[in-house]
């Protein structure tokens, strides 16, 4: 009998350790948990650790310590349950580029035990969703790199997983066709499948997710939701373009604002401090502006600020 | 899984590695046709008709069996070495990997793809051999079971050279240097009792003499080997071999990190 508590997590990690072959320790004791439901962000820089725990959620590493359960059943003493209810979608394409796309999706759905011929009917759902039937009798090899992403996302979900996990689905896809996968992944998370995201798209976790975790050297250094994360940011940058070119920035504003150039400017302002006097500051010397947009995406402000922080803690003198 | 999703699943990975080599027949089954077809050709007609008989069949009649039980060994064993090691090189391994298959269930289905490959390969060199003699059948039922057995055999040992292997050349070694040589000294174009009785012991250790002997028997009736030996062999290696795959699987050596 499941614990109600484990039942609320899509997704529980405790202690997880990772040491590879070579005496890289690639995990130092990761717990997390992750809500049925969820749309979670687990970001890091490179050689975090975030594939490696992907990696071994899915069985395609093998862990050092620690347990995992998905949906509360243990991935080690229940599997088949386990695996049954988890989608992956993988950093690398991993699929016979030589079989036909359709029959990609009919291979795993039969590895999830479904009959062939509803294997069939799952798959048109899934390529139609995806926007690749078309292309259903293609070899996997003939698509562009935008559908081949799109072909991993179908086959994780071929068969019908309530917790997706999808390793920087989006990496190396256009700004099109990534907002299109934004839609579709906000669909699939409204209508009830939980779903954890690693991506070095920033503004794509800022956008689609509602928790966020960030691990660094095999630690996860923050985990909380995303609202609580960015209201953490006391200062944003704003970036002015002007009209007329200016010598020399009014007097009342160089505290906080700076010139780029003579048509760009840039402006620092603390949280919950008004911009009016800005624009009042501005008007006042006839400095027309004719766009303003933030210089950075927020979560990556504070992204880069907790690595630096975490490096700082870390560093040995 | 329930068994009815095991069934359905291991019928997926069965159609999977089926339709994998009869996509490409054209370098999976007639290649071995007409390797066979030349040894036919050169060591049963030309070579064979002044050797005279053996064991008191012509020539060609006596190494028919043992070169259809070379096509089905080394084709049931390329076809598990290839299609597992593509997976790996290719990572869609993962695809099993990540879904509820139990290990056993993995290995049943490639081992079931090498066994329809060295049957497909067998009975297409069986039909070409009617062009060159007449096969008599002694025991139907010796035949199909040591052709299967075999293909099991064979197609383990290639599952595992697959999870070993780190590169294609690692699954050319064993078919090269291990396989050919011990086919060959496995009495397909001879009967042991020719060799000096010390050969004769040495010959004993080759498993693959039992094979070709116990596959003669189900055609012509007579074999250097006791059949329930034979089959003792084939079934203690075919445990052995899904022992150790098994094991392997389990610890993800070579497929995962």
């Amino acid at each position: 009998m499941l614990k109600s508590s484990l039942m609320n997590h899509a997704l529980s990690i405790e202690n997880l350790t990772k040491t590879y072959a070579n005496g890289f320790q690639a995990l130092k004791g990761v717990s997390l948990d992750v809500g049925e439901g969820d749309f979670y962000a687990l970001l890091g820089p490179n050689g975090a650790g975030k594939s490696t725990t992907i990696g071994i959620i899915s069985s395609l590493i093998t862990k050092t310590s620690g347990r995992i359960r998905i949906f509360g059943h243990d991935i080690d003493e229940d599997f088949s349950a386990a695996k049954r209810l988890l989608g992956l979608v993988p950093q690398e394409f991993n699929f016979n580029v030589f079989e036909p796309v359709e029959e990609i999706l009919v291979n795993q759905a039969g590895y999830f035990g479904i009959e062939r011929k509803a294997a069939f009917a799952r798959a048109e759902q899934a390529l139609h969703q995806l926007g690749l039937w078309s292309k259903r009798r293609e070899q996997a090899r003939d698509l562009s790199g935008g559908m081949k992403r799109r072909l991993m996302i179908a086959r994780a979900l071929v068969h019908q997983p309530k917790l997706l996990i999808l390793d920087e689905p989006t990496a190396g896809v256009d700004i099109e066709i990534r907002r299109s996968m934004w839609t579709y992944l906000r669909e699939l998370n409204a209508s009830g499948t939980t779903i954890i995201l690693t991506t070095h798209y920033l503004e794509e976790a800022e956008s689609l997710c509602r928790h966020i975790g960030i691990i660094d050297e095999g630690e996860l250094i923050e985990n909380s939701g995303m609202k609580q994360l960015l209201s953490q940011l006391h200062m944003e940058t704003f970036v002015l373009d002007i009209r007329e070119p200016v010598q020399a920035l009014p007097p009342a504003i160089t505290d906080c604002v700076r010139m780029i150039d003579d048509t760009t400017l840039e402006a620092d302002i603390s949280r919950g401090k008004s911009i009016n006097f800005l624009f009042e500051a501005l008007s006042q010397h006839r400095i027309e502006v004719l766009s303003m947009r933030n210089k950075t995406n927020r979560l990556e402000q504070l992204f880069v600020h907790m690595l630096e922080n975490n490096a700082g803690n870390t560093a040995t003198p | 899984m329930t068994l009815t999703e095991q069934y359905i699943a291991f019928k997926g990975i069965v159609i999977k590695e089926v339709l994998r080599f009869a996509r490409i027949w054209v370098q999976t089954i007639v290649p071995p046709v007409i390797t066979m077809s030349l040894y036919f050709v050169i060591f049963g007609n030309l070579i064979g008709s002044q050797i005279g008989s053996m064991d008191g069949f012509r020539y060609i009649d006596y190494i028919v069996p043992g070169l259809i039980m070379m096509a089905v060994i080394t084709n049931s064993y390329a076809n598990v070495v290839s299609s597992f090691y593509g997976s790996k090189f290719h990572r869609h391994i993962e695809e099993m990997l990540v879904s509820p298959l139990p290990y056993w269930l993995i290995i049943l289905g490639f081992v079931s793809g090498g066994v329809a490959r060295g049957m497909a390969v067998g009975l297409a060199v069986s039909l070409v051999s009617l062009l060159f003699t007449h096969l008599a059948l002694h025991n139907l039922l010796v035949i199909v079971s040591t052709v299967v057995l075999t293909s099991m055999l064979f197609s383990l040992a290639g599952l595992i050279n697959a999870v070993f292997a780190k590169s294609f050349d690692d699954i050319s070694i064993v078919p090269t240097f291990v396989l050919t040589p011990l086919t060959y000294l496995g009495g397909v174009f001879y009967s042991i009792s020719m060799l000096p009785e010390f050969w004769q012991h040495v010959s004993r250790i080759n498993p693959i003499l039992y094979m070709v002997n116990a596959f003669r028997y189900g055609f012509l009736g007579v074999s250097d080997i006791d059949i329930g030996q034979s089959y003792a062999i084939i079934i203690g290696f075919i445990l052995l071999l899904y022992g150790l795959a098994l094991y392997l699987l389990k610890t993800g050596y070579g497929i995962r990190k």
